[in-house]
């Protein structure tokens, strides 16, 4: 436990140390540049992608950001190549979920996806490798080295993860998916990477619903950080540790 | 010369003959590779020889820094591969993969060499309209270059110049 506390600790003290900017020399320091990354550069620990919920805006019954995601990354829907899969097998990238408060009776309504923890269990419990964190902190399956064991998918708090247990034709080019591997929300890491936004964010947004929020936690300028400092953001099971990249509000 | 001599010379040449031309009526069962032209007007990364050989160690040290660490460039991409070897006919038909006429099953099938990249990946563009030219421009495969009308965009220009201010 003591040691825990100080890794904690430690990390926070880099963390700190890290955001304040480099110091090269005494009186000159590298502060970062906010420019956007070409497509030659890797992903970089400057940045740090999170996702902000409101829950508050977000409607009961509206599930325009899950098929925001299924259009965009291929999975669920009608054409399905899951045909023999049961309904808790089948892929599940993004789902809302119905919060009621039994002695009021309040509802609560949110979607809920991988966390994209700074500290993974996923990624914890991987035997191959293939449960990995990005630089930029996007928690991803690298589904060439996945052997589909599974163990990730019960490391998960979240109930993030799907196993693919079908053959599956018609994939999308830029969302590769396949039977007897592992996957999960990846904050479309294809848009992500060319400077644009999550699918389900892009939904949200333009349906006038603005509940969503997606950006670089690590930017103070961004207004994702803007609205955290502002008015503050939960972590779903913040009793983990584990420092979660989705935050929501009004919880 | 004695005529046994000239049989057995015979015989020889009739023997050599026949080795030479066994292996090729055995082998009219099994049909050559047809490799299928890629996309008029464009050249290809690398030299033939070279991909063809090499194509492999290529894509798998791309995909590294793609999943990896988001190197999103278009050279040696599996992507782009397909966009331009199997791009659609005239009539906006596509070969899918295991046919003899996909790009990738051609020599695949024919070298028994199984590939599972098409388990996950897709076999086909993604838009059967895609026009995708490695040769405009002179610059292939340089990431964010737009070759339309031959002149760069003003994204593409930002890239030039402000790699230049920090070197």
């Amino acid at each position: 436990m003591s040691r825990q506390e100080t890794d904690s600790s430690r990390r926070q003290f880099l963390g700190q140390a890290a955001a304040a900017g480099l110091l090269i020399a005494p009186g000159v320091m590298l502060y970062k540049v906010a420019q956007a990354r070409t497509p030659e550069m890797p992903a970089s620990a400057i940045n740090r992608w999170g996702m902000l919920i409101d829950t508050n805006k977000c409607a009961t019954g509206c599930s325009d950001c899950v098929s925001a995601c299924q259009t965009e990354n291929g999975w669920g829907g009608k054409n399905s190549n899951e045909k023999h899969s049961a309904i808790t097998q089948k892929a599940q990238w993004i789902r809302k979920v119905k919060l009621t408060d039994k002695l009021s009776g309040y509802v609560q309504s949110l979607p809920l996806m991988c966390q994209h923890c700074e500290s993974p269990p996923c990624v914890d419990v991987c035997p191959t490798g293939a449960s990995m964190k990005r630089a930029d902190g996007l928690v991803l399956v690298d589904k060439h080295i996945c052997i589909g064991c599974r163990y990730c998918m019960m490391a998960c708090p979240y109930k993030a993860r799907s196993f693919v247990h079908e053959t599956l034709t018609g994939q999308k080019p830029y969302a590769p998916r396949g039977k007897g591997t592992v996957e999960a929300c990846t904050m479309c890491v294809q848009r992500v990477d060319t400077g644009r936004t999550p699918a389900c964010v892009e939904a949200c947004s333009g349906e006038g619903h603005k509940a969503m929020y997606f950006g670089d936690l690590k930017d103070p300028a961004s207004e994702i950080s803007k609205r955290l400092k502002k008015y503050g953001g939960s972590e779903i099971r913040s009793d983990l540790d584990l420092n979660t990249g989705v935050r929501y509000q009004g919880l | 010369m004695a005529y046994s001599q000239r049989l057995s010379r015979k015989a020889i040449a009739w023997l050599v003959g026949a080795i030479l031309v066994l292996p090729l009526t055995a082998s009219a069962g099994v049909p050559v590779p047809v490799i299928p032209k890629a996309k008029a007007g464009t050249t290809c990364v690398e030299p033939a020889n070279i991909m063809r050989r090499e194509h492999m160690k290529f894509i798998l040290h791309h995909r590294e820094e793609t999943v990896r660490q988001g190197i999103r460039t278009k050279k040696f991409s599996l992507k782009e591969c397909i966009a331009c070897h199997n791009a659609p006919d005239k009539s906006g038909a596509v070969a899918r993969i295991g046919t003899p006429e996909h790009f990738c099953s051609t020599c695949h099938n024919y070298a028994a060499v199984k590939i599972d990249c098409f388990e996950c990946h897709a076999d086909k563009p993604a838009n059967t309209h895609y026009r995708h030219s490695l040769a405009e421009g002179k610059t292939p495969h340089h990431p964010g270059m737009k070759s339309e009308d031959k002149v760069l965009s003003t994204k593409t220009l930002e890239i030039i110049t402000a790699k230049g201010e920090k070197q």
